[in-house]
């Protein structure tokens, strides 16, 4: 695969390694969440056929983490971003 | 030699003979020829045996389709089983061998097989060798196994090197025939970075073997003028010898570069093969066309080929497989064939055509509405029997027939990311689908364009259209442009042992049968019958076997449908895969900055991770490893050691809110923590679970050294890199990684401290008041070089890392040497170093072991109930907090002479052994030369509360039982006072 | 002065050339790096006294830039490698941060790489047998990071087609070297 990595163009996806779903920067706040915030965090993943948003660590690049959206049975990826909010380059 | 089926012309080079070896026979061809085409013109049809009934076997196409003609190649550790003869380029000295088949070729007593056809039919295995089922592994495989398979493996390692490349390009054409070239004509002379890869030694393609004429020369001619004007410009790269094997993921394909298989052996320091990773923004497929056979009885027998390719054999390869032929066709590229083969001065015995309306001819006789029934010819062909249009029945002499069952268009690589062809009722064939691989384009014949005008037309169209080239579109050359319709005709009626795929035995028979049994989905059949799964993947079977399941299904082909395609298109040698990662080269290695030092004073290494570390350093007269160790440990404890620890993971953390960051990653605090300290930190996962622990060293406000694992140092640094850019974008930390920067050695023992004030520069205070336990600083060393230097301690003595620039790792070990002999400094390895971190109870990876808690490490209360860390959350779950929840103890045998085994698990002193009386494990063991005995650390039911209980510390696995006290993990020094001192 | 002899990376007392046909891979020792990452907040006041330092503009992403006494070349967002002669900048991380004070972070890299110049007409060749960088745009001042043989290194292409600069780990100096070479011997 081919990630179009927002500040480098094209890089294959072997430079990349993958870190799960990009709801795990969703961490449940530690004041106000329940055990089952804390469970469904830890452990509960949807897994769909079609669009996924999923986080991308450039360790063969610059180090950044992207947020790439895929299409799990095309592999088709229609956006992507730097995880870090506001990151300028 | 002779070739007696040589004919005039042909693109060979008749001023060099080549010699060449066949079943150990020699005979000689000429450069340009392969080893098929040499064959036949040596009158050699017979090339192999069947898979399954042995029956003889000679080539049925000219191309890397082939079925039939597969050998083994060159001899040694370089025999190469299940090579077509018909791609294999001929060079001096080749050595090819028949397979399957023994005695001889000739003669080959397997071909018993063949009578026994009856029984032998589809699903014969899956039905004949059900029961009874403890037989399958004894008798039954082997048995198979022996007569199953074609070529035989050397059973030696390859002595050929292979790469792997990248190659990027704008527009990358696949298959050098006329759409090819003009496509890479079309956009080379547009500036374009084009690469132009075909399989074949000679790009052309069709043309190549086709006497027709483009503009004013021949359609060889004009592909030769062609490749030399591509060749000399330089944005465009032909790759010859280069199969495109796959289409992968956006726009990635994979390719094989023959760079050395039509060489003896590779030239020094060349590889075999290149496997290329091409990216192209587009690409442009012009793979062309594969004639398609008609099935009918005995249509298997040497000498019987695909018109087209007899064809190419006399045009291209001036050969023949006989010197009177007859053709039997549906098409009128049959008579194309006729009509070459004629001016070639081959005889024609007749041309049959099905077709009641076939066009006749002056030169020969042509047959119409006529069908083959049979044929004879034990080990190659000598009668054709015709079925004529008026039922009467006539016996045709000929050396070879010549099958034309019309075209289909090469989709294979259109259909790698899942695309599915469609189905085209003018040509009768499957074309490319709608859902091409993103930034496909087809053109030429593998688009259904299959006139040489259309073919030129398209490849210069679909390159102007791919690559947005603007302006008039020049002129096409003028070429042949007949009009094409195919009517089918798959099989004759009534045949039975009537050949589809040819290398995995499968008849008309067997496709009946199938659908007779209830396999009849199309990847069912495919299974069932090992329809097209040889090693052609069915290239010129899978097409039959569709219509006769349509048929008998009473559907149409498309309602039947294709089984998919996948990589690679040919065979691909695994070498090809691998790469350069091959043995030593499977990962690279790391040397620490110490490794050099250590191999002069001849230490065994070991390998963590990639890295090469001492695990101990013999010395003259030690045989044992345990009598370097026990010395290393002994001497250390009494004096000072030094052990390189370069390899654990430094990572420089910096930052306003380094430390903020750290109080999150690690579950216990570290805001407190003053400049010039140090701290032990265990980092949590987010489910509780222990991942990694290390140290910290604040040595400014704003600056940590953070250390990690050796193992985890990749893992950490990017669990960092999450929480920093995914759970605190805002803070301001910044990461990088240190560990290669520095060269690091633990000095550790009593006199550690009197041996470094002698290395480290006097304006630094490192006491005891001037540079506690647990103290860390920016120093220098030796007159001045800039230093780091940590007093913590793995071995529970009296200890330091001190770290300088890795250049200087090796001169300073020397000098810790030179200057330590006044305290008998000991280099210790690994071995030491793991035997002194279990005296001292201090966990590594093996209690880290991915199920083990800060609690079950004795650490439970290490984890701040003050402030939020990665982990904290859910390390209090009730099911990681049980009251007899295992916790890390040290364990002694009761008797000083037995064996502690880690992976042993702990039973209680009497009942009984087994899973549900389990009360833990054991993680680490050694044998302790300090307490002289074998001692270990390992996880214990409510251990914390058991101290002094005897237990039975069992191993089933080893046969070992054996009575161990359980006791402080702190096995020596328990109160920390050498670490202080 | 101190009295510790360094080595090369690759172990030896002077550094290693191997040539091959026309093109010439030499391991270069005398080279100081610093890392600089500017500070959240401060990536103004950063690029500022970083731009004082190099005399230009710091690199643009996939760039690097050339200039006495520091190169430099962009590694992250935010980020940058600072490269100097070592025997006038050893102590390169203490004179870089010495400029940007608390406006960045600066680490000292220098012995955390190993640096191979390769240079001759058919570089190339050689280069696409190692890593994935597209070569028909690869132009003079552009870097980038990649793997080369699972290595993570950056290539700086210092004159297209014909030299590069290649940063590898230090303690996988050896097999890097055997990569390049080997490669060269393939190739050229």
């Amino acid at each position: 695969m081919i990630i179009n990595h927002p500040l480098l163009g094209p890089r294959d996806s072997a430079e990349f390694v993958y870190l799960g779903a990009a709801e795990l920067m969703n961490r449940p706040d530690p004041e106000t969440a329940s055990a089952d915030d804390w469970h469904d965090y830890a452990y509960l993943r949807d897994n769909p056929a079609g669009t996924h948003r999923e986080l991308w660590f450039h360790e063969g690049g610059d180090r950044s983490i992207l947020i790439v959206t895929r299409d799990t049975t095309t592999h088709e990826i229609s956006a992507v971003e730097l995880a870090r909010r506001g990151a300028p380059k | 030699m002779t070739q007696k089926n040589r004919l005039d012309g042909g693109q060979i080079d008749r001023n060099t003979t080549l010699n060449f070896t066949f079943d150990g026979k020699t005979y000689a061809g000429h450069p340009g020829d392969t080893l098929a085409s040499a064959l036949l013109a040596n009158n050699v049809r017979l090339m192999g045996r069947s898979f399954k009934y042995h029956r003889p076997r000679g080539p049925l196409t000219a191309g890397s389709e082939e079925p039939n003609a597969i050998v083994k190649l060159r001899s040694g550790a370089r025999q190469e089983p299940n090579t077509r003869a018909t791609t294999a380029e001929l060079f001096e000295g080749l050595a090819a061998k028949s397979q399957n088949r023994w005695p001889s070729l000739a003669f080959d007593a397997m071909a018993i097989n063949d009578r026994f056809s009856n029984f032998l039919t589809a699903g014969f295995y899956y039905k004949t060798f059900m029961w009874p089922a403890a037989f399958w592994e004894k008798l039954y495989e082997p048995i198979i196994r022996k007569a199953a398979g074609l070529g035989s493996l050397s059973m030696q390692a390859d002595p050929d090197e292979y790469d792997k490349g990248f190659r990027h390009c704008d527009l990358l054409i696949i298959g050098a025939g006329p759409a090819g070239l003009n496509a890479a004509l079309t956009a080379g002379r547009a500036g374009k970075h084009v690469i132009l890869a075909d399989e074949d030694f000679r790009m052309g393609g069709r043309l190549n073997a086709e006497t027709l004429n483009i503009a004013d020369m021949t359609g060889a001619d004009w592909a030769a003028h062609t490749v030399a004007e591509l060749s000399a410009l330089p944005n465009v790269r032909l790759m010859p010898r280069t199969t495109v094997i796959g289409a992968f993921d956006h726009g990635i394909y994979g390719a094989v570069e023959r760079i050395s298989d039509h060489l003896a052996t590779p030239p020094t320091g060349k590889p075999r093969q290149i496997l290329w990773r091409i990216y192209a923004k587009q690409t442009l497929l012009c793979a062309g066309a594969t004639e398609r056979p008609i099935a009918f009885e005995n249509n298997d027998r040497p000498g019987i080929m695909l018109a087209a390719s007899l064809r190419a054999y006399a045009n291209r390869w001036a050969a023949t497989p006989a010197q009177r032929i007859a053709i039997f066709t549906n098409n009128d590229d049959g008579h194309r064939t006729a009509q070459d083969l004629h001016t070639k001065g081959v005889k024609i015995a007749a041309v049959i055509d099905t077709r009641p309306d076939a066009p006749r001819s002056h030169d020969y006789e042509v047959l119409r509405g006529a069908q083959i029934s049979d044929t004879k010819g034990r080990l190659g062909l000598t009668f054709a029997e015709v079925t004529l249009s008026d039922g009467s029945n006539r016996t045709v002499e000929c050396g070879a027939l010549g099958v034309s069952g019309g075209w289909n268009p090469n989709v294979h690589l259109t259909c790698h990311q899942r695309g599915r062809p469609t189905w085209d009722d003018t040509l009768a064939a499957f074309v490319p689908g709608g859902t091409l691989p993103p930034g496909m384009t087809v053109a030429g014949a593998a688009n259904g364009t299959f006139s040489t005008h259309g073919a030129l037309k398209s490849g210069a169209d679909a390159a102007r259209k791919a690559l947005g080239i603007k302006g008039r579109a020049p002129a096409v050359p003028d070429a042949e442009d007949a009009p094409i319709t195919q009517t089918p005709f798959w099989y004759v009626e009534g045949c039975s042992r009537a050949w589809l795929d040819q290398q995995n035995d499968v008849t008309v028979k067997d496709v009946k049968l199938s659908h007779q049994e209830g396999f009849r989905s199309v990847e069912h059949l495919k299974r069932y019958t090992t329809l097209g799964m040889a090693t052609d993947q069915g290239k010129t079977s899978n097409m039959g076997g569709l219509a006769i399941m349509a048929e008998l299904a009473g559907k149409s082909i498309p309602e039947v449908g294709t089984t998919i395609f996948r990589p690679p298109y040919t065979p691909t040698a695994i070498g090809a895969l691998a790469g350069r990662m091959r043995g030593k080269e499977f990962h690279p290695t790391r040397l620490t900055p110490s490794h050099f030092w250590a191999k002069e004073r001849g230490a065994v290494f070991v390998e963590v991770g990639n890295w090469l570390r001492a695990q101990w350093f013999p010395l003259p007269g030690e045989t044992h490893w345990r009598q370097s160790v026990d010395r290393e440990v002994t001497a250390t404890r009494a004096s000072v050691g030094v052990c390189d620890c370069t390899t654990l993971g430094k990572i420089d953390v910096q930052g306003t809110d380094a430390a903020t960051f750290l109080n999150k990653i690690y579950c216990n605090g570290f805001a407190k923590l003053a400049v010039g300290k140090t701290r032990y930190g265990l980092m949590l996962r987010e489910d509780g679970i222990a991942m990694d622990d290390g140290t910290a060293a604040r040595l400014a406000e704003d600056q940590f050294v953070v250390t990690t694992t050796t193992a985890n140092a990749a893992k950490v640094y990017q669990h960092m890199e999450f929480v920093r850019q995914c759970l605190m974008p805002d803070a301001d930390v910044q990461l990088i990684s240190t560990t290669e920067a520095w060269a690091q050695y633990a000095v550790a023992g009593p006199n550690s401290r009197r041996l470094l004030q002698k290395i480290v520069d006097s304006d630094y205070d490192i006491s005891n008041e001037g540079f506690p336990f647990m103290a860390c600083a920016n120093i220098t060393v030796c007159g001045g070089l800039r230093a780091r230097l940590f007093r913590i301690s793995f071995s529970g003595e009296l200890a330091f890392e001190i770290a300088v620039p890795s250049r200087y790792g090796d001169a300073l070990m020397r000098k810790l040497m030179e200057e330590g002999e006044e305290f008998d400094v000991t280099p210790y390895g690994t071995e030491a170093l793991g035997v002194m971190r279990i005296e001292k109870g201090h966990a590594a990876g093996n209690e880290l072991n991915g199920t083990t808690t800060a609690l079950n490490l004795g650490m439970g209360r290490m984890v701040s109930k003050a402030k939020d860390s990665i982990g904290s959350k859910l390390s209090e779950r009730p099911g990681l907090n049980e009251a007899d929840a295992l916790m890390q103890v040290g364990l002694r045998p009761v008797d000083a002479g037995d064996k502690v085994t880690a992976g042993g698990h702990l039973m209680n002193a009497t009942g009984p052994v087994d899973a549900k009386h389990d009360q833990g494990y054991v993680t680490s063991a050694a044998y302790s030369p300090t307490l002289g005995s074998m001692i270990g650390l390992g996880f214990l039911k409510d251990g914390g509360n058991r101290m002094g209980e005897t237990l039975r510390l069992v191993s089933p696995v080893t046969d070992l039982t054996v009575k161990v006290e359980v006791v402080s993990a702190h096995f020596v020094d328990p109160e920390g006072e050498r670490v202080r001192a | 002065m101190h009295d510790l002899t360094p080595i090369t990376a690759l172990g030896g007392t002077a550094p290693r050339t191997d040539t091959v046909g026309d093109v010439t891979l030499t391991e270069v020792p005398d080279v100081s790096l610093a890392s600089v990452a500017a500070r959240v907040g401060q990536e103004d006041l950063c690029a500022t006294r970083l731009a004082k330092l190099l005399g230009a503009t710091a690199p643009e992403p996939g760039r690097a830039s050339s200039g006495d006494p520091y190169a430099a070349l962009w590694t992250g967002p935010n980020q940058w490698m600072l490269s100097a002669d070592f025997n006038t900048h050893e102590d390169i991380a203490a004179d870089v941060n010495a400029h940007l004070t608390d406006a960045a972070s600066v680490t000292e890299q220098t012995d955390a790489w190993v640096c191979f110049d390769l240079t001759g007409p058919r570089i190339n060749a050689v280069l696409e047998l190692l890593c994935n960088i597209d070569l028909t745009r690869f132009d003079t001042a552009n870097a980038t990071r990649t793997s080369i043989h699972h290595l993570g290194c950056f290539v700086i292409s210092t004159e297209a087609g014909q030299s590069v600069r290649i940063l590898g780990p230090r303690a996988s100096a050896g097999s890097l070297h055997h990569a390049i070479t080997t490669a060269m011997a393939s190739a050229l």
